[in-house]
């Protein structure tokens, strides 16, 4: 696959650094409790800045997806694909394409579970997600 | 200082809709500027509110020969323009400026004069979407709607029949852009764009304009149309990128922006007998008849499928077809106002008997954000 290559600003940084190295990092509000996504320099619940970074599980399972037929430039070789929303096990949302797995529904049911995987995609380190193996 | 109540004076649509090859986004939505000013009869040295979307207001102002000392760029998506006439009723009653025209055009089909940027590589959606294959509203727009499948049981032959409710309703309307009869079975069979949303379920693509001319009540009696009064309006945003909607079946958006709509206009569902809901996608006027408050969550399927919203039904939706069948320029909410002025006026092809009140609501980019206008004749008003 190719496609569009994410521009980091210094608020996401920090995400972009931590996925070359094969970790799916994103933020927590020590003061909520709570993980957020995507980064920011703040908490967006409390507005406060007792941010944090934190490795999360990779964990996730798959919310909502659609399987892509009409590519967007770059993904000519690739249709049909999987554009998903996971929901990570932390709680936050994320977009993803769901790899290790035919672009089938019936190998892809809602709340299946799942588990990150890194790859290089335009020199990029993205998260994809694909079924999880037994536990 | 309380000042009148705020109507709908001028209203038109650019002479052609369709396909418009040999006009500029520009010169669409001038030509409808120019056909609504003509539409109320006002002086056009009158217009001192300007109201866009795409373009800079002053740019469609210098172009068209006006002044404006009020100018409203606010770009929300396709519901710009029901953002723009609610802003202007609070420009208006604060006696910032007296008459707003607002206006839209886009060549969205034949792309003349179409320069309006997409997020950048480092945009939220540049950096979080895109990256994974995104390309445009279809790729993004309808990704609720197998959550929605899964957790309401929304049939794929009802979602089919959003579609065909719509195209019974252009089949009235000569300007539609799709008028040949279609089934459920047609919808079904046309090819996925994106799983599970089918072609026949996605918009159209089409060139066109409109405009809108506002100004207080008092100002308009002179004038020689009916006015539209504006009962109540709403909008709301939720999100920049559709990853962090709350809910994958229902809008916050659409919610905030229909209950403020509602408060404003003091009216109950049961008397809106009318409805433009902003359908770029077929899941959308499911979505919008349960947010707007009208049918409990999960029976908007069932309800349209029984032909509740089309020609006859109880509660007609989309009279003119919608985006899917009637035009979609890109930023389609104009239309959806345009067709409300005409039921209210008696004067749409479709015209539904005794239109008294009439709800438009837009949906602004990947549930953006939302905006909702509650539209009445002068007895809904007084009433
Ligand atoms: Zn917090």
């Amino acid at each position: 696959m190719s496609g569009a290559v994410p521009e980091p600003t210094p608020d996401t940084l920090p995400f972009w650094e931590a996925a070359g190295r094969g970790v799916l990092s994103i933020q927590r509000c020590i003061d909520c409790a709570a993980h957020f996504f995507y980064p920011r320099d703040h908490c967006p619940t409390c507005l406060g800045d007792r941010v944090e970074w934190t490795e999360v599980s990779g964990r996730a399972t798959l919310h909502t997806y659609l399987i892509c037929h009409d590519p967007a430039p770059g993904f000519e070789n690739d249709v049909p694909y999987v554009i998903a929303i996971v929901e990570l096990e932390e709680g936050p949302r994320m977009m993803s394409n769901i790899v290790g797995v035919e672009p089938d529904p019936e190998l892809l049911p809602l709340d299946l579970p799942l588990e990150v995987v890194f790859e290089e995609r335009n020199s990029v380190v993205l998260p994809f997600f694909r079924p999880a193996g037994p536990a | 200082m309380s000042r009148g109540r705020i109507v709908i004076a001028g209203a038109a649509e650019s002479t052609e809709i369709g396909r418009v090859p040999g006009m500029s986004a520009l010169q669409l939505q001038v030509d409808a500027a120019r056909n609504a000013i003509a539409d109320c009869g006002i002086e056009p040295a009158a217009i001192d509110g300007l109201a866009t979307a795409g373009h800079p207001p002053i740019d469609v102002a210098h172009y068209l020969g006006v002044r404006p000392r009020y100018v409203d760029g606010t770009r929300v998506g396709g519901c710009s323009f029901l953002a723009h006439v609610r802003h202007a009723a609070a420009a208006i009653q604060a006696g910032h400026c007296e008459v707003v025209l607002v206006t839209h055009g886009q060549s969205g089909r034949s792309r003349v004069g179409m320069t309006y940027p997409d997020p950048g590589p480092e945009s939220m959606h540049g950096q979080f979407e895109r990256p994974f294959g995104t390309k445009g509203p279809p790729s993004m727009l309808p990704l609720g709607v197998l959550r929605y499948m899964k957790d309401f049981g929304l049939t794929p032959e009802q979602l089919a029949s959003v579609a065909v409710a719509q195209r019974r309703w252009a089949a009235l309307t000569p300007r539609a852009f799709k008028r040949d009869p279609l089934t459920v079975a047609d919808v079904l069979a046309s090819p996925y764009v994106d799983y599970p949303i089918h072609r026949l379920e996605c918009c159209l693509v089409t060139d066109g304009g409109g405009a809108l001319v506002i100004m207080e009540e008092e100002r308009a009696k002179d004038l020689r149309r009916k006015p539209v009064y504006v009962l109540g309006s709403g909008e709301s945003s939720e999100t920049p990128i559709i990853t962090t909607m709350d809910d994958f079946t229902t809008s916050r958006a659409f919610r905030v922006s229909a209950a403020q709509a509602f408060r404003e206009a003091r009216i109950a569902h049961a008397e809106v007998h009318h409805l433009m809901i902003y359908d770029a996608f077929a899941h959308l006027p499911i979505f919008g008849l349960e947010d707007l408050g009208f049918l409990p969550r999960g029976e908007a399927g069932p309800f349209i499928e029984a032909g509740n919203t089309s020609p006859g039904g109880q509660l007609p939706l989309n009279t003119s077809g919608g985006g899917l069948s009637y035009t979609h320029t890109g930023m389609y909410g104009m239309f959806a106002i345009q067709e409300s002025v005409r039921q209210l006026r008696g004067e749409a092809t479709a015209q539904v008997d005794g239109v008294e009140i009439s709800l438009a609501h837009g949906i602004g980019g990947m549930f953006n954000h939302a905006a909702t206008l509650i539209l009445g004749t002068a007895a809904a008003a007084v009433g």
